[in-house]
């Protein structure tokens, strides 16, 4: 048997490694430098009903450890993503998890209903979370009530199972959680990114054209896994865990902190080859900690506390 | 074909001002083939700093299996690739994007190439292989100071070749469109590369004739998937063009500067 098979809601996935949404684009680019078809799935870039140019530039600057963007959902819309994008990535045998976005509830529900019905989409990513638009994005992922209606509304018109992609920029991540799984969504993925900023000393200007941008890459893994680790514990659906993902070990710490899957974002930009990389050099890390399935790994580090704390003599 | 490579440093040397020529061999040499275009280094093993840095060639050397490229030390990044040893290697992802179009020059005809500061190393590449194709280069290269200058004789080996600093302190005073305007430089094409002020100037005073203008923007993956250099396309609210995939050089009038 595959040992780094995963099965989710939507997902037969024949390991759990996937490029998150944003950093990939609609794959063309990566295609060029290795066969699509040995990840696990690709989260394809947030596609919103009409085109988007996105912020003005410059929209990265780069942080110790990491880096921030201010990409603003640049797409080429629901048309072109379902005429052209789509088709194109059917060539490869992977399933596509399609990021959506939108400004307001009515948009995320017609976009949803439409490329939830693409035949290589099976599952949608709800993009309640993007730091970087003026409207929606984000104000849809702080506050509880909304993200539960929103994720009910485009459960009710998606084809294919639901997954919410949960910001870092909340108070209490456990409350957000819990109220998207009670308004029916079939996953998590988390986390996108921090709001960060930073300037210029010469000019005294904020770096990016935008302001703010979202902090990602290793500098922020050490929350996303803090964040996976209290929301697994809380929720009975699965995550998709994110946040300055590299290498094998990586992987597995998402996995011990209560991630089903995990994916690799900024790394790409760095290696291009990232990706197969560490599916390459997952099972050997397996066999080194004697690890069978790589899905018996999640949630093992609060399983073990849990453990621990009922047998404390 | 686009290659990732650990490439070995063969030397590295201070040719002006916070100014480094670095000399880099290993088998991605041999798929470098267009001046303009670019490579994406990572400085550090490690983390931190985390992205790769775009660096434009400046020769090619197919016979050596050497690339040269030149560099500002301007923060962390270049400082730590400046304390490279020969022997030591450099992690490097090219070649990347689409570089100056030879064949619009005319054998015969006039390129007259213009270069800002660390704008220049890529004309040189550029100057080395339209002389070879029997073009009459004529090269204008500013520069802030006259510490700044480097490469002047290496370029006059190729033809007429002007220097303007901006305090005057070599070469003619003042801006290149200055140098080209003082010396009524005619061209049949014109390539340049350098700080979008001077861009601009170049593409407004030579509106409607063939020029390709290089342009830098900050990047993230250098391979057209982060969306983080993109320009606008005249004409358009979200038609776009990005510079590492689709340039970084375009044709003066392709892209909103």
């Amino acid at each position: 048997m595959n040992r780094l098979a995963v099965e989710l809601p939507g997902l037969s996935l024949k390991n759990p490694i996937m490029p998150a949404s944003g950093c990939f684009g609609f794959g063309r680019e990566y295609a060029r430098f290795y066969d699509l078809s040995v990840l696990g799935a690709i989260m394809i870039k947030a596609t919103t009903k009409e085109p988007r140019f996105g912020n003005p530039t410059p929209r990265v600057a780069e942080t110790p450890g990491g880096m921030l963007n201010a990409i603003g959902l640049q797409n080429p819309g629901l048309d072109k993503v379902l005429t052209e994008e789509l088709p194109w990535l059917e060539q490869f045998d992977v399933p596509i998890i399609a990021n959506i976005a939108g400004s307001t509830m009515e948009e995320y529900v017609e976009v949803a209903a439409a490329i939830s019905k693409a035949p290589n989409v099976h599952a949608l990513e709800l993009n309640i979370s993007c730091p970087n638009v003026k409207k929606g994005g984000i104000t849809f992922g702080t506050v509880p009530e909304v993200a539960a209606e929103l994720t009910r509304l485009v459960k009710e018109v998606s084809a294919v199972p639901v997954y919410v992609k949960l910001s870092p920029n909340v108070t209490d991540i456990v409350a957000m959680a819990k109220a998207i799984e009670q308004a029916g969504a079939d996953g998590l993925t988390m986390i996108n990114t921090l709001v960060g900023m930073r300037i210029d000393v010469k000019t005294g200007r904020p770096i990016l054209a935008n302001g703010t941008g979202g902090l990602s890459g290793p500098a922020v893994k050490p929350i996303a896994i803090r964040m996976i680790y209290e929301v697994s514990q809380a929720v009975s659906i699965p995550i998709i865990g994110m946040g300055g993902v590299q290498t094998a070990e990586d992987v597995l710490e998402f996995f011990y902190a209560g991630a089903s899957a995990v994916a690799v974002g900024t790394a790409n930009f760095v290696d291009p080859f990232v990706c197969p990389t560490i599916i390459n050099e997952l099972p050997a890390l397996l066999d080194e900690l004697g690890i069978d399935q790589i899905s018996e790994c999640t949630g093992r580090s609060w399983k073990i506390c849990a453990h621990a704390v009922h047998c404390r003599p | 074909m686009i290659g990732r490579e650990q490439m070995t440093v063969a030397s590295q040397r201070l040719i002006a001002e916070r100014t480094y020529e670095l000399t880099l061999a290993g088998r991605l040499v041999q798929e470098m083939k267009q001046p303009g275009q670019f490579v994406h280094v990572k400085v550090a093993a490690s983390a931190d700093p985390l992205l790769r840095r775009p660096l434009s060639l400046c020769q090619i050397d197919h016979e050596q299996g050497q690339c040269t490229i030149i560099y500002r030390q301007e923060g962390k990044g270049t400082a730590l690739l400046a304390q490279k040893q020969p022997g030591d290697t450099v992690d490097v992802l090219g070649p990347l994007g689409h570089g100056f179009p030879l064949e619009a020059a005319p054998a015969g005809g006039r390129a007259l190439l213009v270069g800002g500061g660390i704008g220049v190393p890529p004309l040189y590449e550029l100057a080395k292989q339209l002389a070879n194709r029997g073009v009459n280069v004529v090269s204008v290269l500013g520069f802030q100071t006259k510490a700044a200058v480097f490469y002047e004789e290496k370029f006059a080996a190729f033809g007429e070749t002007y220097i303007a600093t901006d305090d005057g302190s070599h070469g003619a005073a003042g801006r290149v469109t200055d140098v080209i305007e003082a010396r009524a430089l005619e061209f049949d094409v014109l390539y340049a590369c350098g700080p979008k002020p001077m861009l601009k100037a170049l593409d407004e005073r030579f509106r409607g004739r063939p020029v390709y203008l290089s342009l830098e923007e900050r990047m993230g993956c250098g391979v057209g998937a982060c969306f983080a250099c993109v320009c606008h396309v005249p004409g358009s609210e979200t038609a776009y063009k990005k510079v590492c995939s689709d340039g970084p050089v375009f044709r003066a009038g392709e892209v909103v500067l």
